[in-house]
């Protein structure tokens, strides 16, 4: 069981009041696929992510970053007991999509360096650091289900 | 790619070719047509990054302290146990051995970032005084790393952009590689 401070628990409800869904899900998405772009081998389907400015504007990209958003926040409501929330996503990534756990963090990461980004100065040490505890929650849940 | 020594490259089974440098570990990307940046042989990086990475070090020179501290402040905070390896420093925030501490590894990347090609001979003497005195695991420097380039996204917002991103993680993979070379 987690356990989450008050300040924690505040600080993670106030980021994702505060960001774009829309932007922050397809900006942190499109960073994974240029900056590690051996994670592009999971999106075959998605056609021109060939350089930056492709990816960027690519609408898969866009929609599935909102995906991406929306099974967040699921775990934003559930903070008490996001590793059963998850269950069947990881079974999803385990299973169907066949991720390697390990990009989760990579995708993890790119999304800390866009809500900085956006957050700019109220993005503090501390909010920062609960914000990654909240995301090492999310990622180790998602790798639960791999066998 | 004929000049490259074959031997010194490890077969990559994801690529399906010799693509990992075997002394910086670093990645090749077959469309950038740059190599490993230890000083060795030539580039990871493009003449584009490295000039981008070049003058991004230079205007953050003069702040060298604020990014620094703020860096490690946010590398305490979420990977507490670097913590452990200043003990004999007073982290608090705002402390001046913070500062000083943080500036000094600004400075470090900055004069690194001068000329990357020569990224080996600039390093070695703080390849020596991490292998045989600070003798810290080399898996903080990928902490610190992606905390500097969450200082780096507050900083300068909109500006730090996915491409400089792309650059600047390579970049500091590189100096960090480097930085291990004499560990073993």
């Amino acid at each position: 069981m987690v356990k989450w401070s008050d300040f924690e628990r505040a600080a993670i409800q106030d980021i994702f009041s505060k960001i774009n869904y829309d932007v922050v899900g397809c900006a942190a998405l499109s960073r994974c696929l240029i900056v590690y772009p051996w994670t592009q081998r999971y999106f075959g389907g998605f056609g021109n992510l060939y350089n930056a400015a492709a990816i960027t504007s690519n609408p898969k990209v866009a929609a599935h970053g909102k995906v991406i958003m929306a099974g967040l926040e699921k775990a934003v409501k559930n903070m008490d007991d996001i590793k059963t929330t998850y269950k069947d996503l990881s079974v999803l990534h385990s299973e169907k999509l066949q991720v390697d756990p390990d990009n989760f963090n990579l995708l993890a990461d790119c999304l800390t360096i866009v809500v900085a980004g956006q957050m700019g100065a109220a993005f503090t040490p501390e909010v920062h650091g609960a914000f990654q505890k909240f995301l090492a929650v999310v990622v180790a849940s998602l790798r639960k289900q791999y066998h | 790619f004929d000049a490259f020594p074959e031997k010194l490259l490890m077969f990559c089974s994801f690529w399906g070719t010799s693509l990992h440098c075997k002394t910086c570990w670093v990645m090749f990307n077959p469309k950038s047509e740059s190599f490993c940046t230890s000083g060795t042989w030539g580039r990871m990086l493009s003449k584009k990054e490295k000039k981008l990475i070049k003058e991004m070090w230079e205007r953050l020179t003069p702040v060298a302290e604020d990014i620094g501290s703020e860096a490690l402040l946010r590398m305490f905070a979420s990977y507490p146990g670097t913590k452990t390896y200043f003990s004999h420093l007073d982290i608090s925030p705002g402390s001046a051995h913070l500062s000083s501490h943080g500036k000094k590894i600004v400075l470090a990347i900055a004069e690194g970032a001068k000329d990357i090609s020569q990224l080996t001979v600039t390093l070695a003497p703080l390849q020596t005084l991490h292998a045989y005195q600070l003798r810290i695991d080399p898996t903080n420097f990928k902490l610190l790393s992606h905390c500097m380039l969450v200082t780096l996204a507050c900083y300068l917002g909109s500006e730090f952009t996915p491409v400089a991103h792309a650059a600047m993680d390579k970049f500091l993979s590189a100096f960090a590689a480097v930085l291990s070379e004499k560990y073993r």
